[in-house]
């Protein structure tokens, strides 16, 4: 396929993300990647729960955690993942337009979001003094929320560079498989929350 | 190497070509340049320490620099040099046995080579500033945690970053052997170096992770003040220990596993005889892939985990061993019946059966959970490891060294000098190791800086020095043989040894589009498929045509550079504030890359037809 | 369990094994010479495997020998193309179960020997002694919590009957070997407590390693297990119990050496009942085998150590020139009177090599 071909294709294919072999190879060592990143997750996890009694003071699960606040986070992820599902499908449609809507929205949300993490964050260290040096439940809750936290910003900041970088020139084959993995990439860190939900912020409180 | 050299360019030019190639190929030396290297830096710390325990009470080194040196030692074998030396096969010769062009994602694979590079590079710097790590190679925690200066910090970061390099190397293979095989290279066809090199690679991409993250824990632990293997404050050490065997367990499998598939191979080629068993070896690969993630605690049988779980991974990792056996009989069925050549390139693989059956064979008493409560932490262990790292892995770099460097280079490895360091390496190998399996079990630990006299381990501790000085004759005189071949100007056919795989059917060394046109693949062993219905070599999948080649790039060097810089801010912003600048230098000059990499379309280049024509002229298309 | 397997040893095979091994090594220091339950056990599991393995080794190497003698390249013979065999499914399934259940047959064993080793159904029962052992850089602590005694390096013990052994750390991981008598644990600081049992046959003196890498001294952290007859060992503790700490030294020197002691030294150390302080306890000093666990109990060696302690140990925390070498020479005459009692003074040491 010549270079011309897979900037301005005469037509858009339905998978645009897997057009070529570029787009096949980067779809499937994403997944892999993802298979990696699971394991550092788990890891992670495993350590959580290792360490998550082993607090100080009373600075405990139950003292710290609402679920309110929590809820409020989860809901908008959850809606960010679905928006990007959203755009994927635009995507598909070769609808530019549409796509960088939706995907303006799964940033918007994404950005709430890690904006209520950092309130959450702020608050326990000021209020609770609750930080990453008091316990070995502090450390371990930091850690594992914190690595959540820094891949939404990763995602965030690699989504808006795509959208930012091909606003002008719409989707070609070169730039489709890029969004398509993006996207997968939101969908992870979406996963992964909801296990954070469950383990670290249900179970604590419960 | 001496390719580059050799092509009447100014030497900046070749510096520059090698520090932006993306050529699977050019790699492949970069990696055995750089492993080579880091393999005689190791080999250098195995004498030292060799030297202060060839007597008792020895004090040639401080009790601290000895810590130092075992650390380095295993560290820098394990990580810099094995790993590293298996990449540069794999880059050499998968893309050429399953028919492709280059690897699924060239650019990342130079990132691969140089968060290698610079990784190693970075903790061997901790030599010069103050002092190496000193906690063992394995780096327990509290003991790391609580070592003095700045050692173990050197050793955080610097595997951090090589670690990140392997992992995309993993990922790297994974998706060429899957998407980027020649029409009609099924999986039951390819050859069993693919085969592992694949199952190697999952196993990097599962095993790895867990070890980012226990080096993230430490990393935060000594740097940034959190407490999880602190036990004042509620942390738990152990942790650390599962976190490491985790990734741990399977990079022994991650190291031994391309050298079977190697020696599969070389059996093969050299007995003139199609694998015995291809399927149950393929079979086997991925059993003992899979098995090795379920045993990593057989490496803590000591630490208190209880009788229950102590057998469950006692019994587990026996398993482990009918796989293995089934290997050691098929290569042996191999050469069963065949016409058996003694090249030297076969003489390291026939000498490795032997010597990896011993291995195997006290890596099953080990796995004897109660037992080990005997050997573990020994010279016992030592012993044990050394004769499947030594014995399967460095004997399998030896053998696939002679037998592909033909393939890499042009040139045949001479075969006398070849032989001539095989026997000393070989003799020095069991009189080094075999010996020391009775001090671990005469009450020799493992780590001892000294042993103290009147205990009876003075014999068999000068045996041991005294091999590990042939080991190193054998060494120097492969190195003489490096560069005896490299001066020489003898040039070699594409198929020196009468091969049976696809690498074997274009010219040595490979133009660097590897084939002028994609093979069409008839079955195992292709090229000996065409070869035994009297054909030269393979006939083609396309039509001659432009071929699509990746662009050269200088940022892949850039992106481990930026790291490397900011692995000494994160080291000594401990210490001052100030050194934080270097993090943000460090780290804006990576994520400026990464940013300059994913917004710069990068579309490759293409190589014409008629270029094509001309290439075969000159043989390209053979 | 001890029944069954060792009737093994009449096996000819593993008789002569046994026969070769046992050659291996000084008494009461080397695995291959078992003076205990736990190692007695664990020599009898480690034949059986060397057994099985030489087993197989014999027969792999059979096969290698025939094939590389028989199929190596003949002069004439350059070309010939073997045939080209696929496999054969019996030989693959022979050599599939064969090792399934030579392994099989060590798994039962070596599981029933993780159990028992793990036993602890006579723990905490009236007449069983357990002490509480607590590994430092580089020394060991032992405490008997029922008997109130507490004392460094030579961990005293009755022989024929069980001594449990709580074990832990206070700094880093380390691990307690006495190859002679039983297998090695590790020790974990916080909440990773551990528990082994020592039983040894014999009297004698036997010597401990540190096993776990723990820092720079971590080969010189040797210990000593005195196993004594059950009467002594009920002596030693007697006599343990009956020192007292504050007890005025004989000599002029020895009591100048106390008052010094008392001034620098206390702080780290003990005498008599107590916890692990920062140093070892030195309640019975001069009753001890070694000298910081590795030199030979004279007063020039102990001297040398109070001024000189990195040269002898590197890395560990006591202070170097804390007290002149006069002063030294007096703490030391004041150590060597702390001669509490002659239990264990007859019983041989362990460096007597028998190559």
């Amino acid at each position: 396929m010549s270079h011309e071909d897979v900037l301005n294709p005469k037509q858009m294919p339905h998978d645009p993300e897997k057009a070529t072999l570029e787009g096949k190879n980067k779809f499937l060592a994403f997944w892999f990647f993802l298979g990696g990143e699971t394991v550092l997750f788990a890891s992670l996890f495993g350590t959580y729960l290792a360490l998550n009694r082993s607090t100080s003071g009373e600075n405990t699960p139950e003292h710290l955690f609402g679920l309110e606040l929590v809820f409020i986070m989860t809901m908008l992820l959850l809606t960010s993942s679905l928006t990007s599902v959203y755009a994927m499908y635009h995507m598909k449609n070769n609808d530019f337009r549409k796509m960088q809507l939706w995907l303006g929205i799964t940033v918007a949300l994404g950005l709430a979001f890690l904006g209520f993490e950092i309130y959450e964050f702020v608050h326990y260290i000021h209020e609770y003094e609750f930080t990453f040096r008091s316990s070995a439940f502090g450390s371990a809750f930091y850690t594992l929320v914190g690595f959540h936290g820094g891949h939404v910003l990763f995602g965030l900041s690699w989504i808006v560079a795509l959208m930012i970088r091909n606003s002008k020139r719409g989707l070609n084959l070169y730039n489709a498989p890029k969004f398509y993995i993006a996207s997968l990439y939101w969908h992870f860190i979406d996963v992964v929350w909801v296990f954070i939900f469950t383990v670290v912020y249900l179970m604590g409180v419960v | 190497m001496s390719t580059a050299m050799s092509q009447n360019r100014g030497l900046g030019a070749a510096i520059w070509d090698y520090l932006t190639t993306v050529d699977h190929k050019k790699i492949a030396h970069l990696y055995l340049v750089a492993g080579g290297l880091f393999f005689l830096i190791g080999g250098l710390e195995a004498m030292l320490i060799r030297i202060q325990l060839m007597r008792p009470d020895n004090d040639f080194i401080s009790a601290g620099l000895y810590n130092e040196m075992i650390t380095m030692h295993g560290t820098t074998m394990i990580f810099l040099a094995a790993m590293p030396l298996i990449f540069a096969l794999m880059n050499a010769v998968v893309p050429l046995q399953i028919g492709a062009r280059d690897v699924a994602f060239p650019f990342l694979n130079s990132l691969g080579f140089w968060l290698f590079l610079f990784g190693g590079i970075l903790l061997n710097v901790s030599w010069f500033t103050g002092g190496a790590p000193d906690a063992g190679w394995t780096n327990y925690a509290p003991l790391s945690t609580t070592s003095a200066g700045h050692g173990v910090d050197y050793y955080v970061m610097g595997l951090q970053i090589s670690g990140a390099g392997t992992l995309i190397g993993g990922i790297n293979f994974l998706v060429t052997i899957v998407n980027m095989r020649a029409p009609g290279m099924t999986y039951m066809r390819m050859p069993l170096f693919s085969w592992a090199s694949f199952v190697t690679s999952a196993l990097i991409l599962f095993a790895f992770p867990a070890l980012t993250v226990g080096l993230f824990l430490m990393m935060f632990d000594r740097m940034f003040g959190s407490v999880f293997f602190d036990t004042a404050a509620g942390g738990n050490a152990i942790i650390w220990e599962h976190l490491f065997w985790i990734f741990g367990h399977p990079e022994v499998y991650i190291l031994i596993l391309p050298l079977f598939g190697a020696f599969s191979d070389i059996f093969s080629t050299f007995s003139k005889k199609r694998l015995f068993g291809y399927s149950a070896m393929v079979f086997a690969t991925v059993l003992i892939g899979f098995l090795g993630f379920m045993v990593w605690a057989h490496h803590m049988f000591t630490v208190g985990m209880g009788p229950i779980a102590n057998s469950i991974f006692a019994v587990a990792t026996m398993a482990i061993a009918v796989p293995t056996g089934i290997k050691i009989f098929n290569w042996m069925f191999t050469m069963w019946g065949g016409n058996i050549r003694m090249t030297s390139a076969m003489l390291w693989s026939v000498a490795f059966i032997p010597s990896f059956t011993i291995g195997g064979m006290t890596g099953v008493m080990l796995a004897a959970a109660a037992a080990d409560y005997q050997y573990h932490d020994t010279y016992f262990v030592v012993g044990h490891f050394h004769y499947v790292i030594v014995g399967g892995v460095v004997f399998g770099l030896f053998a696939s060294l002679h037998y592909w460097w033909p393939k890499m280079f042009g040139k045949v490895l001479n075969e006398k000098l070849g032989k001539l360091a095989f026997w000393p390496f070989f003799i020095g190998f069991h009189l080094t190791f075999f010996i020391q399996h009775f001090l671990g079990l005469m009450g020799m630990p493992r780590r001892y800086w000294v042993f103290l006299e009147g205990q009876g381990l003075e014999t068999g501790n000068i045996i041991s020095t005294a091999g590990a000085f042939l080991m190193a004759i054998g060494t120097i005189i492969f190195l003489v043989n490096v560069v005896y071949t490299s001066v020489k100007t003898e040039k070699v056919s594409g198929d020196p040894w009468d091969g049976r795989t696809l690498e074997w059917s274009i010219p040595s060394p490979p133009p660097h589009y590897n084939f002028v046109q994609t093979p069409l693949v008839r079955g195992l062993d292709p090229l000996w498929v065409e070869k035994s219905e009297g054909k030269k070599g393979m006939t083609p999948a396309e039509p001659l045509g432009d071929i699509h080649m990746p662009n050269a790039s200088i940022l892949p060097f850039m992106m481990s550079l930026g790291l490397f810089i900011a692995g000494f801010g994160f080291i000594y912003q401990v210490d001052d504030k100030g050194w934080l600048a270097l993090v943000f230098i460090g780290m804006g000059i990576t994520l400026g890359s990464m940013l300059i990499r994913s917004l710069k379309d990068d579309l490759g280049h293409h190589i014409h037809k008629a270029d094509l024509e001309k290439d075969i002229e000159k043989g390209a298309g053979k | 369990m001890r029944g069954w397997m060792g009737k093994f040893r009449s096996f000819f095979l593993f008789g002569a094994l046994t026969l070769v091994l046992s050659g291996c090594g000084v008494d009461n220091l080397s695995a291959l010479k078992p003076k205990g339950y736990g190692s007695d056990l664990l020599f009898d599991l480690m034949m059986i495997s060397i057994a099985i393995m030489v087993f197989v080794f014999v027969i792999v190497m059979a096969i290698y020998t025939f094939v590389l003698i028989r199929y190596r390249q003949k002069k004439g013979q350059e070309d010939f193309i073997p045939k080209q065999t696929e496999g054969n499914k019996a030989l693959e399934v022979i050599w599939t179960v064969i090792p399934i259940i030579l392994l099989l047959v060590l798994a039962v064993p070596t599981v029933q020997a993780t159990f028992d080793l793990a036993d602890e159904s006579t723990k905490g029962d009236d007449g069983v002694t357990t002490v509480e052992v607590t590994g430092n850089q580089y020394w060991w602590h032992f405490s008997y919590p029922d008997d109130e005694i507490s004392t460094s390096q030579d961990l005293y013990i009755p022989t024929g009957e069980r001594v449990y052994l709580d074990m832990k750390s206070s700094d880093v991981i380390h691990s307690f070997w006495v190859p002679s008598i039983a297998g090695k644990m590790d020790t974990n600081p916080g909440d990773n407590d551990n528990t082994m049992y020592l039983e040894a046959y014999e009297e004698g003196v036997y010597w401990g390693h540190c096993a776990e890498l723990c820092g720079e001294s971590h080969s010189l952290m040797d210990f000593r297990v005195i196993a004594v007859s059950p009467d002594e060992y009920d002596q030693w503790k007697e006599d343990m119990q009956n020192v007292d700490p504050e007890a005025e030294a004989e000599t002029a020197d020895a009591q100048e050496g106390q008052d010094l002691f008392e001034e620098s030294c206390l702080g780290c150390h003990a005498i008599g009942d107590g916890a692990a302080g920062q140093g070892p306890n030195l309640t019975n000093f001069a009753n001890r085998t070694k000298v910081a666990g590795i030199l030979e109990p004279s007063k020039e060696n102990l001297v040398n150590w109070i001024v000189n302690p990195e040269e002898v140990k590197p890395g560990n925390q006591m202070p170097a020139n804390l007290v002149s070498e006069e002063e030294a020479n007096q703490i030391a005459e004041y150590l060597m009177e702390l001669d509490h009692s002659d239990v264990g003074s007859n019983l041989s040491g362990e460096e007597v090599e028998e190559e």
